[in-house]
């Protein structure tokens, strides 16, 4: 993921080609085999209870057969023993998960994954072996207010022990490690952000489960209390830690913003069709152009999304020197889609859509929680003004 | 070798080569007015003389009409048009002024009229020695078309036709419209009859075209009066009662989507790549520089945040539009068809929205026309905001490009 100096043509395609449409469709039959919407509900949606937000819901069982099929290692490097596909592969691999609103860590492993890789020392080829051996692992970095920059965490290394808090942590109770972002003081040298892998059941570290809305993950603040870090679990070389995760962050845009467009898909598709088949004043509702108009805006929405989506994991691997930029847009454009689609899928539903056995709450919820993730559009915009405006 | 001129087949290629050999000399010189951007811009005489010389220099030399019969005045040859057009953007032509003949009448005559009507109409069509118009929108229909009232009355072998037609681009200049009339008052859909008409020799006595003027203070709109016009019956397309059918041939080919290619050329005036790399982000989106260009309050306009946040979404619209032409091409990962009935209305809208967004930037510059010396950008922004109307209204309002969405690709129930 190096820049450089001379600019490259992204291929006309995105780069899809034949291995990406493979696992694309094998994703697509999975997800509809093996999660439809009738199981998720019964698997997130049992319990109306809002006290109960801090319980992880998911089916372990599910999860190993989609470890099982090696979609934990789509990004990890060939070279340590990954499958090493192109970003637009698993960009349509993660709007298949999306789509479905699956429970699991699939997107917090890919990310970490994407970290791993751009960190490029031993130790992170460790970690990333682990994951081609069916770890999980998220992404740990939030301070209290939930910074979206990368050098705002507020846990320190000193003399070997990992000790504060870190906020916002997703999938904490399902994944077997953290990678966390701390800084590390040095004998003389003062703090250097560093990245380090922990077991979730290391000593000292305490998961402490929010009450969350999005019945679909789960999340937490992590308490260290002077909990042990061996030279082995750094994986950032000294003073890098920072550019990697700066390589890194185009990649993570991407992921989150797939599972945005592949659940935003499956709102229009679900809305479109009652819309269908609900009848008022003698007709099916979606007859009447304020219904209609809306789904139409709402598809257009979604494919600027995906257009963007599929372009700045095109740039991950072709045009780097552009991939932020284009991932901003793709997070941007995606957090406004879902927005929009969120609000008209419980408003086209009528009353049926303000209940809690109508589905479409659950795909609202996660999307609120999409959205917010790695910033949010008026975030992502702000941050283009600033990549573009430098440029000038 | 261009991205386009590897995938060639023989005859394309050849055709490419000889495409570029004859445009390598044949461009004309820029006429000493602003060239224009379409064929319904063409407003005055030395427009018409200037953009019509061109069209046949480029016709004679085999470069518009290339995919038609022989016998129909056309080159004879297949899939050659999409060549000849590329290569016209690429030695940046002038426009082709016979655009509605070209795109609209051509290919419904063509897929609709009788033998004799092709071989009779369509070569002066393509030449650009005829220029036509098309009679649709009326005062009483225009996104409901089906509902037109202009009367067609047979008598014997011919038609007698009543009524008023709107909005119409070039029919000043036109030696034929495009006539969708009604011959049957008693079923809508199938009572509407498709007929050509001239209309130049029959100006000042049963027709009657009036200039209207547009939103912009421009000419080049007008509106049209029949008053017992009287025509053979030799110039109806296909059956009586098929007019419904034959207008969305036509309709399909306006919308790029129809078998034929159109053929265009265009490109001239714009500024020359001086390496020939593709254009930057920055000069296609010229409302960043505008912004920083422009004091709103004593401050650059970039460095408000509210100001920067929407420039920044109208430049992930503008990027998002063109991947979205690109998504479409890609089998497997897009449903083209979807993707491509978003087209126009992301476009006219983006336009639209656009300019609205470059006014609020300006401020109180924003008021000042393109005849105000002090106005920001020559005075473009109040031109174009009010000229996008155009665009979401012509051609399927946005209105009906919505319902066409909901209707075609998310199987709603039809709003009609």
């Amino acid at each position: 993921m190096t820049a450089t100096s001379k600019t490259i043509q992204q291929p006309k395609d995105f780069g899809f080609d034949a291995d990406a449409l493979a696992l694309k469709d094998v994703a697509e039959k999975f997800f509809q085999d093996n999660l439809p919407t009738q199981k998720l509900h019964a698997l997130v949606a049992h319990d109306s209870n809002l006290e109960h937000g801090t319980v992880s819901r998911w089916d372990a069982d599910l999860w190993q057969q989609i470890v099982d099929l090696g979609w934990l290692m789509v990004s990890v490097p060939e070279r340590v023993g990954g499958m090493g596909m192109s970003a637009v592969a698993v960009a349509t691999l993660v709007e298949q998960a999306g789509r479905a609103a699956l429970p699991g860590p699939l997107v917090p492993t890919l990310n970490v994954s994407y970290i791993l890789g751009a960190c490029g020392t031993d130790n992170a080829d460790a970690a990333l072996s682990l994951i081609c051996e069916g770890s999980t692992f998220s992404y740990a970095a939030c301070n209290k207010s939930g910074s979206w920059e990368h050098d705002t965490s507020d846990l320190v290394i000193e003399g070997g022990k990992l000790t504060g808090e870190v906020h916002f942590v997703q999938d904490a109770q399902k994944v077997d490690y953290f990678l966390v972002n701390a800084k590390l003081v040095n004998d003389n040298q003062g703090v250097d952000t560093t990245l380090v892998a922990v077991p979730a059941n290391a000593e000292g570290l305490s998961i402490m489960p929010n009450a969350i809305i999005d019945l679909t993950r789960d999340q937490a603040r992590l308490q260290f209390d002077q909990t042990p870090i061996e030279n082995q679990q750094i994986v950032s070389a000294p003073g890098k830690a920072l550019e990697a995760l700066r390589l890194a962050t185009p990649a993570l845009l991407v992921t989150i913003s797939a599972d945005i467009c592949g659940a935003a898909e499956w709102q229009l598709q679900t809305t479109a069709e009652y819309a269908r088949t609900r009848k008022q004043f003698d007709r099916n509702i979606g007859f009447f152009q304020a219904v209609k108009h809306p789904l139409a805006d709402f598809m257009i929405a979604i494919d600027l999304a995906r257009s963007h989506l599929y372009n700045a994991a095109c740039a991950i691997d072709f045009e780097p020197e552009k991939a932020e930029q284009f991932a901003r847009m793709a997070k941007a454009a995606a957090s406004d889609a879902a927005a929009f689609g969120s609000k008209k899928s419980v408003q086209l539903h009528g009353g049926i859509g303000f209940t809690w056995e109508c589905f479409v709450h659950i795909y609202m919820k996660r999307q609120l929680h999409s959205q917010t993730l790695l910033g949010d559009a008026s975030h992502q915009r702000a941050k283009l003004a600033e990549l573009i405006l430098s440029q000038s | 070798m261009s991205k386009n001129a590897k995938r060639d087949t023989p005859e394309q290629e050849e055709f490419r080569r000889y495409c570029r050999d004859w445009l390598a000399s044949n461009v004309p010189a820029a006429p000493n007015f602003k060239p224009l951007k379409n064929g319904a811009e063409v407003a005055t005489q030395q427009h018409l003389e200037y953009y019509s010389v061109w069209q046949k220099s480029a016709y004679d030399a085999g470069l518009v009409g290339c995919d038609y019969p022989v016998e129909y005045g056309g080159g004879g040859r297949t899939h050659c048009q999409s060549i000849a057009n590329q290569e016209m953007l690429r030695a940046k032509t002038p426009i082709l002024p016979g655009a509605i003949g070209l795109g609209m009448a051509a290919p419904t005559i063509f897929f609709h009229g009788s033998e004799s009507l092709k071989q009779r109409l369509l070569p002066k069509l393509l030449s650009g020695e005829e220029l036509w118009c098309q009679g649709f929108s009326e005062p009483g229909a225009g996104s409901d078309l089906a509902s037109v009232q202009t009367f067609a009355e047979r008598r014997g072998d011919k038609w007698v036709i009543n009524g008023h037609k709107v909005w119409t681009s070039t029919a000043q200049f036109a030696t034929w419209m495009i006539l969708l009339a009604r011959t049957d008052k008693s079923d809508k859909y199938n009572g509407l009859t498709y007929f050509v008409v001239p209309i130049k020799s029959e100006l000042g006595k049963s027709v009657t075209v009036r200039p209207l003027i547009k939103i912009t203070g421009e000419t080049g709109f007008n509106e049209e009066l029949f008053d017992d016009l009287e025509i053979d019956d030799a110039f109806r397309l296909d059956d009586v009662g098929k007019g419904w059918q034959v207008a969305m041939t036509t309709l399909a080919h306006e919308r790029g989507a129809g078998p034929l290619t159109t053929p265009m050329s265009g490109g001239q005036g714009l500024a020359e790549d001086k390496d020939s790399k593709p254009k930057s982000e920055r000069s296609e989106f010229p409302l960043i520089k505008l912004a920083q260009h422009c004091v709103r309050n004593g401050e650059p306009a970039i460095d408000d945040p509210v100001i920067r946040d929407k420039v920044m979404n109208m430049l992930i619209r503008q990027v998002g539009i063109k991947q979205n032409r690109r998504l479409r091409r890609v089998p497997g990962l897009a449903d083209s068809q979807r993707l491509t009935l978003q087209d126009k209305l992301l476009g006219t809208e983006y336009l639209q929205d656009s300019a609205a967004l470059a006014l609020e930037i300006e401020g109180p510059a924003g008021t000042l026309s393109n005849f105000d010396s002090a106005a920001p950008d020559n005075g473009m922004w109040p031109l174009a905001y009010l000229s996008s109307f155009g665009g979401t209204i012509a051609a399927g309002t946005s209105e009906i490009q919505r319902n066409i969405l909901g209707e075609r690709i998310l199987g709603l129930d039809k709003s009609k």
